[in-house]
């Protein structure tokens, strides 16, 4: 295996790249628990590269599997924490800097590996002052890495959000989306679609369509406008403040997801996260595990307009489009600066058809809209609704269906 | 071109200054043999990515630009109808078996793109341009073709690859891409370069550009993309930007602050960005360039 330099006899290799399998799988598993899509034509390939000498440095090795195991913004800035933690033990510094130190045989790092590979071969410590240099570098990065997750008031256990599995639950919050999805009509886009039952005469596939009768129009093809589904974008808030509503409203997502033709989901507390592809996992299960991952950090505070923020940067223009609505689900308690706030509330009513804010704590009564997050968003709201269960949300049809 | 370094030369020489990932990236997608996807801001070169490959690689670019809409006769072949049907005319009375052979023939056929790209003698570079503003059905047909090298014309039969094209795709995060087409391609993210990398892309794109100058224009521009701007300038502006103050004979932006003022609207776009770059800004950001 080239990873570990020139080549030794004939077993040893043989042992090495065994461990560096079972390793490369292990990391893989890993992947694929923190919601990347690699598959067994990845693992494949991650080990054609390995032997192609991707492998000499672990720099290389990281920007290597970088791009084949990444399928979006969101791997490619997640993946060289990953990498890090898993290859290289960081975040157990120490660890990673006593080169030479014994570790558990069953646990054969890149970095161990290539110790044992000096040990054995004495005249060969070029590669680990090499590694121990982009140890640093790696140190630093992980370090930007994490800088995301750090801010004010931020609770690191996972959320239990077990709960949602109770099957009668998830039926009522489908009925609800259901009747929702109905109600929220369909639209008309200007393109045209190639139909038997169009209103207007496509001349081009009819002349195609007609050749093989000498070039005389007998069966027609028509056009028609194509029917675009309105685009439903839910942001969720799942800071401690809501603590009490998220469960409810997570069904009430799922079962959009599951019966509008076209939606989106994101939860946010002090950062956003992308939730639609964990929650549409079939395997009830798994999709539980995924976001019980991305959840962590869930049930501190909330930061609306920074979550927004990224959210305008990095998902509007992917997400959103004209007939698009966006519902936000909070109680606009912002522990950020409002201002932010409002200035990209504005930026996304540009952006969007409508916004709907669904406040849980307008219920209470006595209620009025003084949180300073709150004040700042409510000129850029076309609908602000009490909502603090699936019934209320029902209730709340009629109104939705103007939209 | 085999090692990470070559191939980050031969870029250069063809006027791409890439940063290392980018040339791991493009070794990667020979030795694996998939294609490149390009994600990123608006403006910070994709598409260039491309056709510095090509230069690099002395092959054709062949480029499919996606809309909504793109459907296979637009990308992949057509038949020229209005020449089988003045063929069909003009060969009235013959056999017909004999009309149809001729009139399916690759003389009435109309390649397009995707269709070019797999006939090359040359491997050519295969530009597949913001694919995401293509429709889901025309992807998933990209991922069949993507992954077989070959097309099948009802009329004519099974075309297979002569050459298998490199192919880049890229996208600008309009519409989500299918896990299949992500899951099938690398990926890369490409970013704002850094000042020094952009400082070498205006060295090599703007005859006339001294180190200093381009220097200084890379650090302004970085300044700029700092502030909070609604379109953040990418580096396509940054060239026009330069091109603008070498073009009226600027040698250092400190000595110069009212041609950089009125040459600013090469950088900024919009109305509300222009005035959040206000004098009394661009002043300061002018300060820290020194």
């Amino acid at each position: 295996m080239s990873c570990c330099g020139s080549s030794g006899g004939y077993y040893e290799i043989d042992e090495v790249s065994r461990l560096v399998a079972v390793r490369l799988s292990a990391f893989l598993k890993t992947l694929r628990e923190a919601g990347f899509a690699v598959g067994l034509q990845e693992g494949r390939d991650a080990a054609a590269l390995m032997a192609a000498g991707y492998a000499e440095t672990p720099a290389l090795l990281r920007v290597a599997l970088k791009h084949l195991f990444s399928a979006r913004k969101s791997d490619w800035d997640r993946f060289d924490g990953l990498f890090d933690a898993f290859w290289l033990g960081k975040r157990v510094r120490s660890r990673s800097l006593t080169s030479g130190s014994a570790r558990a045989a069953n646990n054969p790092s890149l970095k161990n590996l290539q110790d044992r590979r000096s040990e054995r071969a004495p005249g060969e410590n070029a590669t680990d002052q090499v590694l121990s240099g982009d140890d640093e570098a790696g140190e630093n990065r992980t370090g930007e890495g994490r800088k995301e997750g750090a801010s004010r008031a931020e609770n690191l256990t996972e959320v239990d959000f077990r709960k949602m599995a109770d099957p009668e639950q998830i039926e009522q919050a489908h009925e609800a989306a259901a009747r929702l999805a109905k109600t929220m009509r369909t639209r008309l886009t200007r393109r045209d679609l190639a139909r038997r039952r169009g209103y207007r005469l496509d001349l081009r596939r009819t002349i195609h369509g007609n050749i093989s009768h000498g070039g005389v129009p007998i069966s027609l093809v028509r056009r028609q406008r194509k029917e675009k589904p309105l685009r439903l974008v839910v942001l969720l808030d799942a800071s401690g403040s809501m603590s009490m509503y998220t469960g409810v409203f997570l069904r009430f997502i799922h079962g959009v997801l599951d019966e509008f033709r076209e939606a989106e989901a994101f939860l946010f507390h002090t950062r956003l996260a992308y939730v639609s592809d964990a929650m549409k996992e079939k395997d009830a299960a798994r999709a539980l595990d995924r976001l019980s991952i991305m959840a962590q950090g869930a049930g501190g505070g909330t930061r609306i307009g920074e979550s927004l923020q990224t959210f305008n940067r990095w998902h509007a223009a992917r997400v959103l489009h004209s007939r698009s609505c966006v519902m936000i689900v909070s109680d606009g308690y912002e522990t950020g600066d409002a201002r932010l706030l409002g200035r990209e509330m504005a930026a996304l009513a540009k952006r969007c058809r409508r916004i709907v804010w669904l406040n849980p704590m307008m219920a209470w009564e006595g209620y009025a809209p003084e949180a300073a997050g709150i004040k700042a968003a409510l000129p850029h709201i076309d609908l602000y609704a009490p909502a603090n269960t699936l019934k209320s949300l029902t209730e709340l049809e009629p109104y939705l269906a103007k939209l | 071109m085999k090692t990470r370094e070559e191939i980050a030369q031969a870029l250069a020489a063809s006027g791409y200054i890439a940063d290392s990932e980018l040339a791991t990236a493009i070794s990667l997608m020979q030795l694996l043999r998939r294609p490149l996807l390009l994600e990123g801001e608006a403006g910070v070169g994709k598409t260039e990515v491309a056709k510095a490959l090509a230069a690099a690689h002395a092959t054709e670019l062949i480029r499919l630009q996606c809309y909504e809409g793109l459907d296979q006769s637009a990308a992949l072949y057509e038949w020229n109808y209005q020449r089988q049907l003045l063929s069909i005319q003009a060969h009235r009375g013959e056999d017909a078996d004999a009309v149809e052979d001729q009139i399916f023939s690759e003389k009435y056929l109309l390649e397009r793109p995707l269709l070019a790209a797999i006939r090359q003698s040359r491997p050519p570079v295969l530009l597949i341009d913001e694919i995401d503003r293509a429709d889901d059905e025309f992807e998933a047909f990209l991922l069949e073709l993507l992954s077989d090298f070959q097309v099948s014309i009802p009329e004519l039969g099974t075309i297979s690859a002569i050459t298998i094209p490199h192919v880049v795709l890229t996208s600008n995060g309009t519409r989500e891409l299918s896990d299949a087409l992500r899951r099938r391609c690398l990926y890369h993210y490409v970013d704002y370069p850094d000042v020094d990398r952009e400082a070498r892309i205006i060295m090599a794109r703007i005859d006339g550009a001294t180190a200093s100058l381009a220097l200084q224009i890379a650090r302004m521009v970085e300044g700029i993309r700092k502030e909070e701007l609604r379109k953040v300038p990418g580096v396509a502006e940054t060239l026009d930007w330069a091109a603008a103050l070498v073009g009226i004979g600027v040698k250092d932006l400190r000595d110069q602050p009212e041609a950089v003022h009125e040459t600013l609207m090469c950088l900024v776009k919009t109305h509300e960005d222009k005035s959040r770059l206000s004098r009394e800004v661009a002043d300061r950001l002018l300060g820290k360039v020194a």
